[in-house]
């Protein structure tokens, strides 16, 4: 009898496992470890490695569950955090090399509270620099590579987060969602992803890019780990201003219901602007997203057409909204405080030389895009016109709601593409998150779950749930039905497809 | 709306406190020209009846008691900075040469 492969079980096993006694958490731990070493030179997902403050963590559950101390339920299930979000103790870059080697003052609360469900914290995951990215071809420390195919992208900005999963190098990891970010990455590996609503977890402690958009969210192999990761991140706090003073949903138990598969009376709304129906969309794509909604269907779910005129400019009112906010948040970067110093005579030369040094291309774009779109006499132009676009989103989004429960679609218009085959292109790097910004825009909440693999080229398709805001817990109730679907019919995960990985000596 | 030219670039990057070199305004001048062009498009259906949204969730202003609490350690707020004196933040001279 061969020994368990724990890495290759849900959160929601070793949980189970662990209260059991079947294993302890510092061998789910060790796993781990043992994973990343092996596989992580080329995957590259993760930025930092802490073994001995996770291994650490993990003989304090092991000793309290040992001397029955009642522990929460993810209690010595190891996790990952993107490096957005600060923790103390730990380096923290944001994937840029202004903050190289700056160790945080203080946690996060989605870190704090990840501590207090203790969990032990693997380490910190790769992303784009300040999240400004598709592809996480843009981290300062070089690119994530896709374990279903090294040659191409794992999404961005999340890359090292959907990564670390879909290699099992972790059972959960935390992502952050400002244009798709948790979603869009979730679709190209394979792996789930949540964006909860505007407020429902706290920002405080995460690197800001754009603060009207960004929203921290649970990434997981199954709906249910997914739920599970989103109780422990989400709730009220008062460090956060737009934090939503109101209970977590109740994603846990909507998953659970989902998973028996009766979507009777439920109403699913397919969004024509998003749905490939003017080109753009992949084939096998298409045809994923097709065949998932004929198991809603087959399920008892209604399938409606509804339509949202306005998205055809969500893409550009997000990349004048974003940039204008980002070039406002990165202004803190100015070699004074913390991070990068590139030392001139002066503190406006120093100040100059810096952040010429320390921030990379995408940023500089996007700063220079901001301070023009800010900028007297092109503010109304271009940011007063967004702001109002999105609220024209806002309006076809509630109309929607009006008739359906849910809104769906493809993730992405493609399956992942190669490293290096966008980069110089912004414009075509921007078109990957046509999906996903429209949700970010209005607030709503959103997941993205595996629904196959295209035919055409064996890599996974991404299958987007969108919600009214509040309502998170009807993602997880039609996506745990989805997924249950999909893996009567794949026996099991599709996860566990991904081509095996060369082990390193 | 006019679209960005390399001068502007250049002026823009000055505003934002970041150097740049020719290469780096070549490169960036005509990307940051064709992304302008792209998001000019919402001006197109930005109608004077139709409000701004700034925030995605209406929210009200939040208060807490102004009492004294725990907060960033003074050596603790230093110990990642550049240069530091006498607990402050040191930074090079203010102004140039030409002040």
């Amino acid at each position: 009898m061969t020994a368990i492969d724990w890495t290759r079980a849900t959160a929601a096993q070793m949980a189970d496992a662990l209260a059991a006694g079947e294993v302890t958490s510092v061998e789910l731990v060790q796993a781990h470890l043992d994973r990343i070493a092996a596989v992580d030179g080329p995957v590259h997902a993760f930025l930092h490695i802490d073994a001995e403050g996770a291994l650490e963590t993990a003989r304090a559950v092991d000793a309290d569950r040992a001397a029955g101390v009642e522990l929460p339920r993810l209690a010595g299930v190891p996790i990952g955090i993107k490096d957005v979000l600060v923790t103390k103790g730990l380096p923290t870059t944001a994937g840029s090399r202004i903050l190289e080697g700056w160790i945080p003052p203080y946690d996060a609360t989605v870190t704090r509270r990840v501590r207090e469900a203790r969990m032990p914290i693997l380490g910190k995951t790769n992303m784009d620099e300040f999240a400004m990215g598709s592809s996480t071809e843009h981290s300062g420390y070089g690119p994530t590579r896709n374990p279903w195919d090294l040659d191409r992208i794992p999404g961005g900005s999340g890359g090292g987060s959907a990564a670390a999963l879909a290699a099992f190098e972790a059972p959960l990891t935390i992502g952050s969602d400002t244009g798709g970010s948790i979603r869009q990455p979730a679709s190209v590996t394979a792996t789930v992803g949540v964006k909860p609503t505007y407020g429902g977890v706290s920002r405080f402690g995460a690197i800001a890019l754009a603060s009207s958009l960004d929203q921290l969210g649970p990434c997981g192999r199954t709906v249910l780990d997914t739920a599970l990761l989103h109780e422990v991140m989400g709730g009220h706090d008062e460090m956060d201003a737009t934090s939503l003073d109101e209970p977590v949903p109740a994603v846990v138990e909507a998953a659970l219901a989902g998973a028996q598969m009766d979507l009777t009376g439920v109403r699913v709304g397919v969004v024509a602007e998003l749905s490939g129906k003017d080109g753009g969309f992949q084939d096998g794509v298409k045809r994923r997203f097709e065949e998932s909604l004929d198991r809603l269907r087959a399920m008892g779910a209604e399938i409606v057409e509804v339509s949202c005129p306005s998205f055809e400019y969500a893409l550009a009112a997000y990349y004048v909204i974003l940039p204008s906010e980002a070039s406002s948040n990165l202004a803190k970067f100015d070699s004074v405080r913390f991070g990068l110093r590139v030392e001139k005579s002066t503190v406006e030369k120093t100040m100059l030389a810096t952040r010429a040094e320390g921030f990379g291309d995408e940023v500089k774009r996007r700063i220079i895009l901001g301070t023009y779109a800010l900028s007297a006499g092109y503010y109304d132009a271009y940011y007063g016109s967004a702001q109002k676009v999105r609220t024209l989103v806002q309006r076809d989004f509630d109309a929607a709601f009006a008739q359906c429960d849910v809104l769906v679609s493809p993730t992405t218009p493609t399956t992942p593409f190669k490293i290096g085959e966008r980069i110089d292109d912004p414009l075509a790097m921007y078109l990957n998150d046509i999906a996903t910004i429209p949700a970010n825009l209005a607030g709503i909440p959103g997941m993205s779950l595996p629904s196959g693999l295209a035919p055409e080229d064996g890599l996974p398709v991404g299958f987007q749930i969108l919600a009214p805001a509040h309502e998170d817990a009807r993602l997880y109730r039609i996506g745990a039905a989805l997924e249950a679907s999909l893996t009567a019919e794949w026996g099991g995960p599709l996860s566990a497809q991904a081509p095996e990985l060369e082990v390193a000596e | 709306m006019s679209s960005l030219d390399r001068s502007d670039v250049a002026r823009l990057a000055a505003l934002a406190r970041i150097d740049m070199s020719d290469a780096d305004l070549d490169r960036l001048s005509g990307q940051l020209a064709v992304i302008v062009d792209a998001v000019a498009k919402v001006a197109e259906v930005a109608g004077e009846d139709v409000p701004a949204t700034s925030h995605p969730i209406p929210m009200a202003n939040i208060h807490r008691e102004d009492v004294v609490r725990p907060s960033l350690a003074q050596d603790d707020a230093l110990a990642a900075a550049p240069d530091a004196e006498e607990g402050r933040f040191r930074v090079p001279q203010i102004l140039g040469e030409e002040a």
